[in-house]
């Protein structure tokens, strides 16, 4: 049996987003911008994504602005926030377990002489209330904030530190990484208090190199890319359109049942669980509450499509590869981060003992996934894992 | 890219192999073999002859590549000079006048330098003999480049020669070939290979010499990643681009790395490890004709390349095991790895759980009458698993790009 649990990474296209994408390109291969009518055509296709992608935001079509991912979302964001306004002020605020593409921004903008604040969190992945409301300055110009963690599915509480950044400061911009939370949690950016906010596609069936970042009607932000002035010159560069057009096919399909989804989500992560404690007692669930009874309520307050788990004395690799020869895909931390087998940042701010950073495996859940996947998952673990800690460095 | 070139032919030049005396036809032989086998896969048609001593790369299609075809011969074992040769159809005097100026103003555009003129006449037919050739080409080329070129006859900078055949034929440039053997003409060896810095250049040092190269690569999953090993085979093709085509097997270890850590004291893995790993190559080596074991090591590199260690896995061989790299610094072996194009995959990190069968401190100065106990642990089972282990070994055949 194949079990692909590795959906945080990337997921498989759906069939009609393949569909819509060949479509695009057999048919409405014009440049958008042409004046003629195979430009109109291609357009066409690009803003029905952009209204149907709205929609599923409770958003204007106007705010959503087409990029080539999540990467560039979240640096355009970034960037684009600092540059617009500099002249305000040079003070970002973001947390401690942010994705690569928001702390190094981050970290160039320190470079460059802007100064940020690295919130702390706690064994759940939460940052402090208070921390937060102490950390917002009149100089400050953004603040960053993970939805749902790439690594251990930890979720913030948004709406809630959404109003505790505009109260300590109206003019404070609210960026939102939503990379890991869209398709599987409803998200709405005007009700929450979000001004930007980063989505990816092929992480919700839709395809790689699609991507928009969601700009609240208002907020000005400096362009990355210049060039043709497409898309109100927020984004110059001709549209991808098949890229647009399947991510706006996925957007709408996973939008239609989403609550069921994300009710079948949690049950099969409740369900993986249970089964994992059964079968190995001493492993570890990072982000969640450490008691062996499965706490549906904790599990609720935690992504439904992230488990990682800690596995004492089996280097994560190694159990990956034993895994990839019984046709279970799973990432080591997350995927981004595999290819510098360091030491997971996440796990060590939410103080993750250190037998757990190089022992930690991530088992993302998608649209296709089964149960029966899950408790395969589960038995080919319990027979490895022994094995594997039997063979430690002496 | 494929463009219309004046520089129609190839000079190749040879050095070693020209003293072989009665054997010099088949080192020859090898080499334009070696060269036809190099350009075959080039967008490119090409004729290889011999020719008094002298070997010839005739392009004859009407367009081809010339950097990819200079790049492909610079890669054949055994040449040691090419030269570019422009070739002119018309042997008129006016016409070969005209091309000798245009390969100077083409080739030397900016500098200023001493030359002397050189022909050969092979069609004997031609009205002026070759020393006249040359008194009137150098006339020539001195009223044309007034100012920029000069005559010495003892020390120039330049040696323009002109053949005088069934066409013209000019050439002034000597571009450096790697030397050595071409491949085929010494026997054929087991290159151990791994995703490591060293062993592709030891391939390559010992193809050099004209070997012939297997390789066997050991696989250990999950410990080891196919991406490790996909590494392995580019490395392979790395190779082969010089050494020819290399039988690659691919050798599962995985099971007797685990036998060895559950019955061997840990101090001691590596070195029993690496001595199984020489039986079994060796194996294979006589299963495939080959002559000798080729290693990347260099003496005190890491704690198995200790004299102890290489005489404690050097005693488990009867074939020569050679070790091209014995006597080189690390940095130096960096250095051919470079040139030769490996580096940049070797330092891919992908293998690094291997490290669980690396002890934290691994004995420096083995002991063989230690050693040999510490194995006697394993007799039960041992023999089996290495038989196992050559019957499900993979053969991926490498072909260089």
């Amino acid at each position: 049996m194949e079990a692909y649990l590795d959906n945080a990474a990337t997921t498989k296209p759906l069939a009609s987003v393949r569909q819509k994408m060949e479509e695009t390109m057999e048919t409405a291969y014009g440049n958008p911008s042409s004046l003629h009518k195979k430009g109109l055509e291609a357009e066409e296709y690009v803003e029905e994504a952009r209204t149907r992608i709205a929609k599923t935001l409770r958003a204007e079509p106007g705010e959503i602005v087409f990029t080539s991912g999540g990467t560039e979302s979240n640096n355009q964001a970034i960037f684009g926030t600092a540059l617009a306004a500099k002249r305000r002020g040079r003070h970002l605020i973001t947390t401690s377990i942010e994705h690569a593409s928001v702390y190094q921004p981050m970290g160039f903008l320190e470079e460059m002489g802007y100064e940020v604040t690295y919130l702390p969190v706690d064994e759940y992945g939460h940052i402090q209330k208070e921390a937060l409301e102490a950390a917002v300055r009149s100089d400050t110009v953004l603040v960053s904030l993970q939805y749902v963690n790439n690594e251990v599915g930890s979720m913030q509480d948004i709406a809630a530190l959404s109003r505790l950044v505009k109260k300590a400061n109206p003019d404070t911009l609210l960026h939102v990484d939503a990379i890991q939370a869209y398709g599987k949690l409803p998200i709405c950016p005007k009700r929450e208090g979000i001004d930007l906010l980063s989505v990816s596609g092929h992480k919700i069936h839709g395809p790689k190199g699609s991507g928009i970042l969601y700009i609240k009607n208002g907020v000005r932000i400096q362009p990355l890319l210049y060039g043709g002035e497409q898309q109100k010159n927020r984004r110059s560069g001709t549209e991808n359109v098949p890229a647009a057009a399947g991510m706006g096919q996925a957007a709408w399909e996973l939008g239609q049942t989403l609550s069921e989804r994300t009710e079948r989500l949690y049950q099969l992560k409740e369900h993986f669980i249970t089964e994992l404690w059964k079968a190995l007692p001493d492993c570890r669930i990072h982000a969640l509450s450490g008691k062996r009874e499965t706490d549906r309520k904790a599990i609720r307050q935690t992504a439904p499509h992230i488990v990682s788990v800690g596995f004492a004395g089996v280097r994560s690799e190694v159990l990956l590869h034993a895994l990839e020869e019984r046709e279970i895909y799973v990432s080591s931390g997350s995927a981004c981060s595999s290819n510098h087998p360091g030491i997971s940042g996440t796990l060590q701010a939410i103080g993750a003992e250190k037998q757990f950073w190089d022992s930690t495996i991530r088992f993302s859940f998608g649209l296709f996934t089964t149960e029966e996947e899950l408790e395969y998952t589960v038995a080919v673990l319990a027979e490895l894992v022994p094995v594997l800690q039997r063979y430690v460095r002496k | 890219m494929r463009t219309k070139n004046e520089y129609r032919e190839f000079l190749i030049k040879y050095g070693e192999i020209g003293i072989k005396g009665r054997n010099r036809y088949i080192f020859e032989n090898a080499l334009m073999e070696q060269i036809r086998f190099s350009l075959a896969p080039l967008d490119g048609e090409y004729e290889v002859t011999k020719e008094q001593g002298r070997i010839y790369v005739e392009v004859t299609s009407e367009e081809y590549d010339y950097e990819e075809t200079l790049e492909a011969l610079q890669r054949v074992f055994g040449i040691v000079h090419i030269c570019p040769v422009m070739v002119v159809e018309s042997t008129d005097w006016k016409d070969l006048e005209e091309a000798v100026g245009r390969h100077v103003a083409g080739q030397y555009p900016e500098e200023c330098f001493t030359f002397k003129m050189e022909a050969k006449r092979g069609n004997k037919q031609y009205p002026f003999p070759s020393p006249e050739i040359c008194a009137k080409m150098g006339e020539y080329l001195l009223n044309r480049f007034p100012g920029k070129l000069t005559v010495d006859v003892h020390h120039p900078q330049k040696r323009i020669t002109l053949e005088v055949r069934n066409k013209g034929y000019i050439y002034s440039e000597e571009l450096p070939g790697p030397g050595g053997m071409p491949i085929g003409t010494a026997g054929k060896a087991m290159l151990l290979l791994s995703g490591g810095i060293d062993s592709p250049v030891a391939g390559y040092m010992i193809a050099k010499r004209g070997v012939r190269l297997e390789a066997t690569y050991f696989h250990a999953p999950p410990y080891t990643s196919d991406r490790a090993k996909k590494k392995v085979v580019d490395l392979a093709r790395q190779v082969a681009r010089y050494a020819g085509p290399i039988r690659l097997h691919v050798i599962n270890f995985t099971e007797i790395q685990l036998f060895i850590y559950d019955q061997c004291p840990h101090e001691e893995l590596t070195i029993i490890m690496r001595r199984y790993m020489m039986k079994i190559a060796e194996e294979l080596a006589k299963r495939s004709g080959c002559l000798g074991l080729v290693t990347g090591e260099s003496i005190g590199q890491v704690a198995s390349q200790t004299m102890q260690s290489l005489a404690a896995t050097n005693a488990v061989c009867s074939l020569p095991v050679y070790r091209p790299l014995i006597a080189f610094d690390k940095q130096d072996i960096v250095a051919i790895s470079e040139q030769i194009g490996t580096y940049e995959t070797s330092i891919q990190p992908f293998e690094d759980c291997c490290t669980i069968f690396v002890a934290k401190h691994p004995v420096t100065k083995p002991e063989l009458s230690v050693i040999e106990r510490s194995e006697e642990k394993l007799a039960e089972k041992i023999d089996e698993m290495v038989r196992t282990a050559l019957a499900t070994e993979e053969v991926i055949e490498v072909k260089g790009e």
